[in-house]
């Protein structure tokens, strides 16, 4: 590209053949082998684990200990879950759909809000453990809510806000601008047409980025260990002073105590995890699918 | 709904002030939501810093550059250093854990990004359609595979495997000249330096792997069949054109990797033996990071009735976050710098 080759010894013909098959046939085929082995490994290590002894009845019962079911830590990252989506999911919503149709323009013709974007950016930089100690000094000991459930929400919506934001505002984006005219053109009002045609078509989008928010959420440890504590009774309704079970505590925790029971309990709680996480991913993978098909089929 | 009659007028004058207005909720609303992201942010170096200032002032500039990680007698007396409360002979060092950060992170990124940058021109030239995707789609699920369970193989599964088979015999064939000699015996039980570079490596590689397939998609079919043209191979055509063409993308995505590896917590807390007062003489020793320390010291944190060791892990947080700022601002200025002289594309995705 930049001409200097031409002027340099150039390698033999063998020695190139050689290179190229190394390089480019061989390489890249391993490299993916590198990368595809693991991924199936530790899935399938998961389940050789956890299956031999699986029990139903770890769906059912509570935690005692380290031994008993899983039922509180299931319910708990459920609740964790739907909080999540609740809190990070209307405003990550929300700030994207701010950030990619209404922040306007300045004075230069240039687009606004690009603080408020890096903002964004930088803080889906911040290790979330960093996120989880910021929680505990702030909330759980500053405002002495405790080990909580808000505490919880909040550091876990802080932390997936970024991703929504970021998904929505993508999604938002690519509606054509034709649709926004016609929208103007039926007489519309603005923030109307904004839900009914706007959002409407962005809404595959929307969505899978919220599937991934929750997946994020639901295989997050560090920062659940220093606000949502753990709890073996049954999630309470309760925002304060209430410490909260999830799946990922026993992980952690249990994998490397003494007894066969706490490994068996640690492993079926990461099968469970892991069937979680997979489901929500897929799901976000197929409707990325279905509606990729649908704008293709539709010729625009 | 449309078999009804015309409804009440009153419905559908509220209805249409509704539509009308709708517009306001999504504004301010959209406002509001926009500068959470910001606020938090504010809000996270504030109380970070706060917290931090005392164990600043307790462990001084020293904290940077001491190995030791000493909570001190939780039994003995209370002492008071510039008004701060810590337990008796509480002494603090981060340098070996910040040594420890940067060592797996550089181990991670040397294993990840040849791997990631053969894989994705694997699924751009060389795999048909549909097999790309499928591969595709697995990458996509590595990166989403919570890191615990990650943690869970390497420390159960891939640890004793490479300590008791992979290893020694790395370790008995290295000769005993600089750089190579760290990777000399012993080989320890598979916790330790090389295998969380592993599996940090293994956590990167899917981020590198998809920004960098997607830049590859954009370059421009001619450019490379100009190079074909002029009797390149493809290899040379993927070092020469395809891989310049989006360098500033690929630094780019490396950072965002490294990043990653430079935070991650759980996995690197489960497989690296949590070593805190020394750098590990050989790639196989038990280390520490700065990530996996603020974990991994939780319950004493919790333990010290002086909440000395708490304001520590905070400076020790503090560290870790201007590290990760300063990454990410030397990536920004690699990919300004690169990305005006040399790819017309290259601006990334």
């Amino acid at each position: 590209m930049d001409g200097a080759t031409t002027s340099a010894a150039y390698p033999s013909t063998r020695r190139r053949t050689i290179a190229n098959i190394a390089f480019s046939r061989i390489g890249p085929m391993l490299a993916l082998l590198i990368i595809v082995v693991p991924v199936t490994w530790v899935i399938v290590d998961i389940i050789v684990r956890a299956v031999p002894h699986w029990q139903w009845s770890v769906l059912t019962t509570n935690t005692e200990g380290a031994t008993g079911g899983l039922k509180n830590a299931i319910l708990g990252t459920l609740v964790l879950m739907g909080g999540v989506l609740l809190i990070a999911g209307t405003l990550g919503v929300l700030g994207g759909v701010f950030l990619a149709e209404l922040a306007g323009v300045n004075r230069k013709g240039k687009e606004r809000g690009g603080l408020l974007r890096s903002a964004t950016e930088v803080l889906s930089g911040v290790p979330s453990i960093a996120l989880g100690l910021v929680g505990y000094l702030a909330l759980v000991v500053g405002l002495h809510w405790g080990f909580s459930l808000l505490a919880a929400l909040l550091v876990l919506s802080v932390m997936v806000i970024p991703y929504i934001a970021r998904g929505t505002e993508t999604a938002v984006r690519q509606v054509p601008t034709a649709y926004r005219e016609g929208a103007q053109a039926l007489g519309m009002p603005n923030g109307y047409g904004l839900r009914k045609v706007v959002l409407k078509s962005a809404l595959p989008g929307i969505v899978t980025s919220l599937l991934i928010a929750l997946a994020i959420s639901a295989g997050e440890t560090a920062p659940l260990l220093y606000t949502a504590g753990w709890y073996t009774g049954t999630p309470k309704a309760q925002l304060f002073h209430q410490p909260i079970g999830y799946l990922t505590y026993p992980v952690w925790t249990f994998w490397d105590y003494p007894s066969n029971e706490a490994h068996y309990l640690a492993f079926d709680a990461a099968l469970i995890l892991m069937v979680i996480v997979l489901i929500l991913l897929v799901l976000a993978r197929i409707i990325v699918n279905r509606t990729q098909r649908h704008a293709e089929g539709s010729g625009r | 709904m449309a078999a009804q009659p015309s409804p009440d007028p009153l419905v559908l004058r509220v209805r249409r002030r509704l539509r009308t207005n709708e517009h306001h909720i999504w504004a301010w609303g959209g406002r509001i939501a926009a500068f959470v992201p910001l606020i938090a942010l504010i809000l996270i170096v504030a109380v970070l810093a706060v917290k931090a200032w005392p164990a600043a002032k307790v462990n001084g500039p020293g904290f940077l550059t001491r190995s030791s990680w000493n909570v001190g007698n939780a039994y003995g007396a209370t002492v008071y250093t510039h008004g701060v409360a810590h337990p008796l002979g509480a002494s603090y060092g981060a340098w070996p854990v910040i040594v420890g950060t940067l060592q797996s992170s550089l181990i991670a990124l040397v294993i990840a990004l040849p791997i990631s940058i053969g894989a994705a021109f694997a699924l751009t030239e060389r795999l048909p359609r549909i097999v790309a995707e499928t591969l595709r789609y697995a990458i996509e699920i590595l990166a989403g595979v919570p890191s615990v369970l990650i943690g869970l193989w390497g420390a159960l599964t891939l640890g004793p495997l490479l300590a008791n088979h992979v290893y020694p015999i790395i370790a008995d064939h290295m000769p005993d000249v600089p750089v190579l000699r760290y990777f000399r015996n012993p080989v320890g039980h598979g916790e330790g330096l090389l295998t969380s570079g592993i599996v940090l490596s293994l956590m990167i590689v899917p981020i590198i792997t998809a920004t960098t397939r997607n830049l590859f998609a954009t370059v421009p079919p001619l450019p490379k069949e100009g190079g074909e043209a002029l009797g390149m191979t493809d290899w040379e055509v993927g070092r020469k054109i395809t891989i310049p063409w989006v360098r500033s993308g690929i630094i780019g995505a490396t950072v965002l990797g490294l990043g990653r590896a430079l935070g991650e917590t759980i996995a690197v807390a489960m497989i690296s033996g949590s070593l805190l007062n020394t750098i590990t003489p050989n790639v196989y020793g038990t280390m520490g990071t700065i990530a996996a320390t603020l974990v991994t010291q939780l319950d004493s944190a919790f333990n010290d009735g002086t909440g000395f060791e708490v304001k520590t892990l905070a400076e020790l947080a503090i560290v870790l976050v201007v590290v990760l700022l300063v990454v990410n601002f030397i990536a920004r200025l690699i990919v300004r710098r690169t990305g005006r002289n040399a790819a017309p594309l290259g601006v990334g995705l």
